[in-house]
């Protein structure tokens, strides 16, 4: 056993096993300078996982966009940013309505409500279309096909908005109950924080469920499987497509309301950064993978936030969180290195890889 | 025959076209201009062009719009022609980063009848974007850069045709960090930057001067641009306890920390500054309600010349609304002294065509001297420092953020406080509300 293993090795493995392990040691080094240094204290942890998990939830649900749509169809949506950046962009027209008409304040939850379906709607719109119009016509194109098109599509998208609603930025309106903070023993949560992550928790397992328990979600999965098979066994396989789009669009609609929440900007190149890590969290979890989209999203928003305290804070580095996205982006080596197909990815099969 | 025919047609063209080039020539060498680095020749007819590289499209749009609209009301002033050719003004759009400054420099630098360029707005667009002009002869004086390294004495051959109507950050950071110790009277500041050389030279500035004047710099951390998440960077910068938190970045990322800062223990209290980057209504609409109470330093206003009134007036009533940034003054004084060189060097050549010396020109513009513009008298230095730097420090007010627009007077100037022993003369006092 062990010799066959030893035999499998090349110096490939070795080489890569070391910077991984240079990669920890250094992780290792500077967590312990920076926790026996005493900095900061558990509140401050306490803030940076908050801070942390709300960026990563939003993080995980663009990311399920992406790994569906990778699971089914075996191409990286890269449109799907602009999936997320259209739907807060027109639900602030909506947003901006009732703040200034005063039903903000007066109803905030059905306001409220009303943003998201608005956001949700406009995503999900622009996703089918975008897989009728872009997508399904190269279905049996070789696989660099839609890929460029997914790239034509995502600058089509932005400058489309650039256009229809301007260059600049829009501000989203304060929504005063989401305001403020609740303390606990010292601990506390910005409100709106709670909300996002809470909001982004109930999404992911409503969502999960679906395609686990419902014959929808069964139909999606074999369809994942086997398209030939599934086809063969009734399922109706572009309904299936065309429902993968739309929870993609769904998710990534609520997503950017959440984000718009969070930091009260929009404008139409927005998606773009947040687009780019969403697909990073969908490649560090498995990429087709539902629950790794999930995981890899938290993760990386928690390494964003609580990283370049901890691991470079000791290490005596300045300004750390210029290194914010160094950080994140070498986590994904470092998990690559260990897991080649992600943290819960599987080896895919020969027909389907 | 057919052959003989072609032939003596073209012998008949060929003669026609010496004849008509013979008496062309010797004209042309009665009239003599020469340039080092190359002619543009303008014809009768054609226009003076004179292209604006500068950001106006997405976050930081306001600081183009302002300065690009100076420029307009200076060529309206001079009734829209010199020397008799008509001005014609073409913008570019640089994105407030280093990739769109190149790709503007680039385009204009391909396009020969650029007779001068006026931009550009942010530092990191003019470092990479000024070189690839002057490589193609096109002078180019900036309303709004503000970053040291662009006129200092180092800064090599490839900026010789660099110059600004801005003021040198050396003196806007010092003023910051004056009224921070002197005014506000605090002993502990945090800076941020966002790694652009206007950003991390400003904050540099004010570090050092803070520390000159006695106090203590808890910490100098940095952002990226695109960043939206500032929580967890406040989060660090709170476990130093600073009094001041002077971010002098650019609108998107500054409304970020501007809406952030007071979700962050420890920093309920702080005191936020910002500078000329943010100083604009832009911001003000990123930031909200949460703008209400933050200084910014940026130039003075009050300290502007006479015209500063009627060009007011002119801007009202052209675009319907009152500045929205800080420099459009400096725009205009920036047209204003490229207009005045192309009328020194250019000359008319017998055939009604203009012909402007790009070396001379910027000549020309380098030897600028005592210029009355709108923001004081332009001298332009050995390195293109043309301005005449008067810095004040604003504060926002609720009002400002309910009409969403900068405030007109500043709270404090330099200027106005430096004889404090002497009663200030009579004419600067109304200047002090």
């Amino acid at each position: 056993m062990l010799k066959r293993w030893i035999e499998r090795i090349t110096p490939t493995d070795v080489v890569m096993w070391f910077i991984g392990g240079a990669i920890l040691l250094m992780i290792f080094w500077g967590s312990t300078a920076t926790l026996t240094a005493k900095t900061y204290t558990v509140h401050h942890w306490f803030d940076f996982i908050i801070f942390g998990l709300a960026q990563g939830s939003i993080y995980a649900l663009i990311a399920m966009g992406y790994t569906m749509v990778y699971g089914i169809l075996r191409m990286i949506n890269f449109a799907h940013s602009e999936v997320f950046m259209c739907g807060p962009y027109t639900a602030y027209y909506v947003a901006a309505a009732f703040y200034s008409s005063g039903f903000l304040d007066q109803y905030p939850i059905i306001s409220l409500i009303m943003i998201f379906l608005v956001s949700m709607a406009t995503s999900t719109l622009v996703a089918i279309l975008l897989e009728r119009i872009a997508y399904r016509p190269l279905r049996t194109a070789p696989r660099l096909i839609p890929l460029i098109t997914a790239i034509g599509a995502s600058f089509f998208l932005q400058y489309t908005i650039r256009g229809l609603y301007g260059s600049g930025f829009q501000a989203y309106p304060v929504v005063n109950i989401l305001e403020g903070e609740w303390a606990f023993g010292g601990f506390r949560i910005l409100k709106f924080q709670a909300v996002v992550i809470l909001a982004a928790a109930i999404l992911m397992a409503a969502l999960y469920s679906f395609v686990q328990r419902t014959r929808l979600g069964k139909a999606i999965r074999a369809v994942s499987e086997d398209k030939e098979t599934s086809s063969l066994m009734g399922i109706d396989i572009d309904k299936m497509i065309v429902t993968t789009f739309v929870i993609g669009g769904m998710s990534a609609g609520a997503a950017g309301v959440l984000y718009a929440l969070m930091f009260k900007q929009v404008h139409f190149f927005m998606g773009f950064i947040p687009g780019i890590k969403a697909f990073t969290a969908a490649v560090l979890g498995g990429i087709g993978n539902i629950p790794g989209a999930m995981l890899g999203g938290i993760f990386l928003g928690l390494v964003e936030s609580v990283g370049p305290s901890l691991f470079l804070d000791g290490l005596g580095i300045v300004a750390p969180y210029q290194l914010k996205d160094a950080i994140a982006f070498t986590m994904l080596v470092l998990v690559l290195i260990f897991r080649p197909t992600g943290i819960l990815g599987e080896r895919l099969a020969v027909k389907k890889a | 025959m057919k052959r003989i025919f072609i032939l003596s047609i073209v012998c008949a063209v060929a003669i026609c076209l010496v004849a008509v080039s013979v008496p062309a020539q010797t004209k042309k060498e009665a009239f003599k201009y020469e340039d080092k680095i190359g002619v543009v020749k303008i014809k009768k007819g054609d226009p003076i062009h004179i292209a604006a590289w500068m950001v106006v499209a997405g976050p930081d749009a306001s600081l183009g719009t302002d300065t690009k609209r100076g420029v307009e009301l200076a060529i309206e002033d001079k009734g829209g022609k010199i020397l008799g050719f008509a001005v014609k003004l073409s913008v570019q759009d640089t994105g407030c980063n280093a990739e769109g400054g190149m790709a503007a420099a680039t385009k204009l630098a391909a396009d020969p009848t650029i007779v001068a360029a006026i931009g550009s707005n942010c530092s990191s667009e003019a470092r990479p974007g000024a070189p690839i002009l002057w490589k193609a002869g096109i002078a180019t004086v900036s309303p709004s850069n503000t970053a040291p390294f662009l006129t200092d004495p180092k800064r090599g051959p490839e900026y010789d045709g660099y110059l600004r109507t801005a003021h040198n950050d050396k003196v806007q950071g010092a003023v910051a960090a004056e009224y921070a110790i002197k005014q506000l009277k605090l002993k502990k500041a945090a800076t941020i930057h966002d790694g652009s050389p206007y950003a991390e030279q400003l904050q540099a500035v004010f570090a050092e001067n803070f520390k000159k004047l006695g106090g203590t710099i808890t910490s100098q951390e940095a952002v990226a641009p695109t960043d939206t998440d500032m929580r967890p960077v406040l989060t660090k910068i709170a476990t130093g306890k600073p009094d001041i938190i002077y971010y002098p970045i650019f609108i998107a990322a500054g409304g970020h920390v501007t809406r952030q800062v007071k979700e962050v223990r420890g920093l309920e209290k702080v005191k936020l500054m910002s500078a000329d980057g943010t100083f604009s209504s832009d911001f003000i609409k990123a930031a909200g309600d949460t703008a209400v109470g933050m200084y910014h330093s940026s130039p003075d206003f009050s300290a502007f010349g006479a015209g500063y009134k009627t060009f007011l007036e002119k801007h009202q009533k052209k675009y319907g609304e009152k500045p929205i940034a800080p420099f459009h003054a400096h725009g205009y004084d920036a047209a204003m002294i490229v207009l005045a060189a192309i009328e020194k060097v250019g000359k008319t050549a017998p055939d009604g065509a203009l012909h402007i010396g790009r070396q001379q020109l910027r000549d020309a513009l380098y030897a600028t001297k005592n210029f009355k513009g709108l923001t004081g008298n332009l001298t332009c230095g050995e390195t293109g420092d043309c301005a005449d730097p008067m810095i004040a420090v604003y504060q926002i007010t609720a009002d400002n953020v309910k009409k969403l627009a900068i405030p007109d007077k500043p709270i404090w100037s330099p200027a106005v406080a430096a004889p404090p022993a002497k009663p200030a003369p009579a004419k600067e006092a109304p200047k002090k509300k």
